[in-house]
């Protein structure tokens, strides 16, 4: 098997050195998600300003991918809007569901295109999109608490 | 292992039953295969055994020859089958000295059986030793399978009775200090785990099974991980029921095993309502047939029932006995083996006394998930994982473990090729 698809230098980088982990003050809203077959945990807390994510801050514990998913997560996502933010999600959802098949866009996905190998194994498919499926739940939270106040 | 020389005039270790693993492995077809390149190591018998092809042949053999539905055709090929499927039982009888083939209920894994010992108790239970309420009190283990956790904690909330823990040591094993305190007598049942798919631990229940009797409650053995690897004798255990699964035993899965008391199994209500369980159906109401068919509703797993009687028939003929000390011999390897990989820690006994061919464990700060897929792009097998038991995580404080379990199949050079395989991990991850 080519190991090095799965676990490509990008994916050990960011999970040795993450980005912007921590949970932070202040926030909109925070979400804890989990994935009961392997037990792999993030808490993952967005500010927004306006119709920008103005941070994104989470831990956890997992497997070297959902970890280094989520820092990537915040280096692609971290400062932007809202509707950027959910592009460039659904991008890497699709990439994820794509079986190994898409070719992935660099100019949108950056550092994401490094679990393009992660998409050829099911089992693990999971593991990357936990940090990501906890970031839709919490920006659409912070969206929907914000829309009430005004 | 430490070689130690046995006095002249006890038993030798020569003397200890053995098998050829070489032949063993011919008979599996699967073990012949390449995994990502390299000679498949399966090492997760544990989750679900290997199958010989006397237990492959037999099932096709019959779905070829025999097949007929059970119990309810006068014509020659339900004979045949209904003769297969209780010569299946009463194999099974045999394997665990069950005093009667009546006492053996087919169920489709030791899920089931567990759930439906479970289902027997409530309030309205017809026989006392079944009432259950408020008050009254379950035991079980912090090491047990979801299996054995989950029935009774919806029954405890179905009654309000009570759900209570043996813990454990340090070491992985029973902690038995409280059992006096913990099995009393608003205790009804105690169920337990014979050997824990996790750390290996095979519980001795003798002092539990003398507390319970004296206290008068029953005493459930979860035997999913025991039964395929060591003797069973359920007289000489002295329990009520015990419940183990076909699928981890060699045979197909789609079939698991209850026994039980069959004084005891003749009180309790139906689980599954429908055909084959009854006595007469009448608009009014129903009465039921004695076990096991009050347990049987509906089509069993012919199939796999005739599968299971062939992967007793292959055990037996390699002996239980030479089956417990094999791995009695590749654990002992594996614990040495294991314990010169750096930054490796064992969960559960690290001696190979009382415990079988299962060992759970950390690599550094590795997650298991990256250890199991390192593992994987070498051919080695092994589970990841919290391996249904959380409660052990928990314990121990760890998210999740890597499992390496054995069986009759597995070599010494597979435990080397899993420590090798551990080397790569930390090269990966280093
Ligand atoms: C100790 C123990 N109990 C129960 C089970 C459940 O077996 P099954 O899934 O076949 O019902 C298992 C299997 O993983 C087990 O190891």
């Amino acid at each position: 098997m080519q190991l090095d698809q799965l676990y490509q230098e990008i994916i050990l980088d960011h999970y040795k050195r993450p980005q912007g982990r921590g949970l932070r003050e202040p926030f909109a809203a925070g979400v804890h998600h989990v994935n009961p077959t392997c037990g792999d945990e993030i808490t993952l807390r967005v500010a927004l300003d306006g119709e920008t994510i103005s941070d994104i801050s989470y831990d956890g514990q997992g497997c070297s991918i959902s970890q280094a998913s989520a820092s990537v997560l915040y280096e692609l996502l971290n400062g932007r809007k809202v509707d950027d933010a959910f592009a460039v999600h659904a991008a890497f959802v699709e990439l994820m569901g794509g079986k190994g098949q898409i070719e992935p866009d660099e100019e949108v996905l950056g550092d994401a295109v490094a679990f393009a190998g992660v998409a050829k194994y099911p089992a693990r498919v999971k593991c990357a999109l936990l940090s990501w499926m906890a970031l839709k739940d919490a920006v659409a939270q912070a969206v929907a608490l914000e829309k009430e106040e005004v | 292992m430490t070689a130690l020389t046995i006095p002249a005039g006890m038993p030798q270790y020569d003397d200890k039953p053995r098998f050829d693993v070489e032949r063993v492995r011919a008979d599996f077809p699967i073990l012949g295969r390449e995994v990502n390149g390299h000679p498949l190591v399966y090492l997760d018998s544990g989750n679900t055994s290997q199958k010989p092809r006397q237990v492959i042949d037999a099932v096709a053999r019959y779905y070829a020859e025999h097949n007929a539905n059970v119990a309810r055709s006068v014509h020659t090929l339900g004979t045949e089958s209904t003769e297969a499927y209780e010569g299946a039982r009463a194999k099974v009888a045999a394997f665990i000295g069950a005093p009667s083939v009546d006492e053996v209920v087919f169920t489709k894994n030791a899920t089931e059986s567990l759930n439906l010992v479970a289902h027997a108790f409530g309030p309205h239970a017809r026989d006392p030793r079944f009432r259950l309420g408020p008050g009254d009190e379950i035991v079980i283990s912090e090491m047990e399978h979801h299996s054995n956790i989950v029935p009774w904690q919806l029954l405890c909330e179905r009654t309000g009775a009570t759900l209570r823990w043996f813990g454990l040591t340090e070491s992985g094993r029973l902690d038995e200090s409280n059992l006096d305190e913990l099995v009393n007598e608003r205790t009804k049942i105690v169920s337990i785990v014979h050997m824990s798919n996790v750390l290996g631990t095979v519980n001795a229940t003798a002092r539990i099974t003398a507390r319970v009797r004296e206290v008068g409650a029953l005493l459930m053995l979860d035997c999913s991980q025991s039964v395929p690897h060591l003797p069973m004798d359920v007289v000489d255990y002295d329990v009520d029921f015990i419940a183990f699964t076909g699928h981890k035993m060699l045979a197909p899965t789609g079939i698991g095993v209850l026994w039980g008391r069959g004084e005891l199994l003749n009180v309790m209500p139906p689980f599954l309502g429908g055909g084959s369980m009854i006595e007469t159906v009448k608009m009014t109401g129903s009465t039921f047939a004695p076990a096991p068919a009050r347990f049987e509703a509906g089509t069993p797993p012919i199939a796999q029932a005739v599968g299971l009687g062939a992967a007793i028939d292959y055990l037996n003929a390699v002996g239980m006995d030479a089956v417990a000390w094999h791995d009695k011999e590749l654990t002992a390897y594996a614990l040495d083996a294991l314990d010169t990989v750096p930054g490796l820690r064992i969960y559960g006994p690290r001696v190979p006394v009382g415990r079988g061919a299962t060992i759970s464990f950390t690599l550094d700060k590795i997650h298991p998930h990256d250890v199991g897929q390192v593992l994987d792009s070498l051919g080695v097998q092994v589970r990841v994982g919290h391996h249904c038991a959380k409660p052990i995580c928990d314990r121990f404080s760890v998210p999740a473990l890597t499992r390496a379990s054995f069986y009759l199949y597995t070599t010494t050079e597979e435990v080397d090729a899993l420590v090798r395989g551990l080397d790569q991990v930390r090269k990966v991850f280093a």
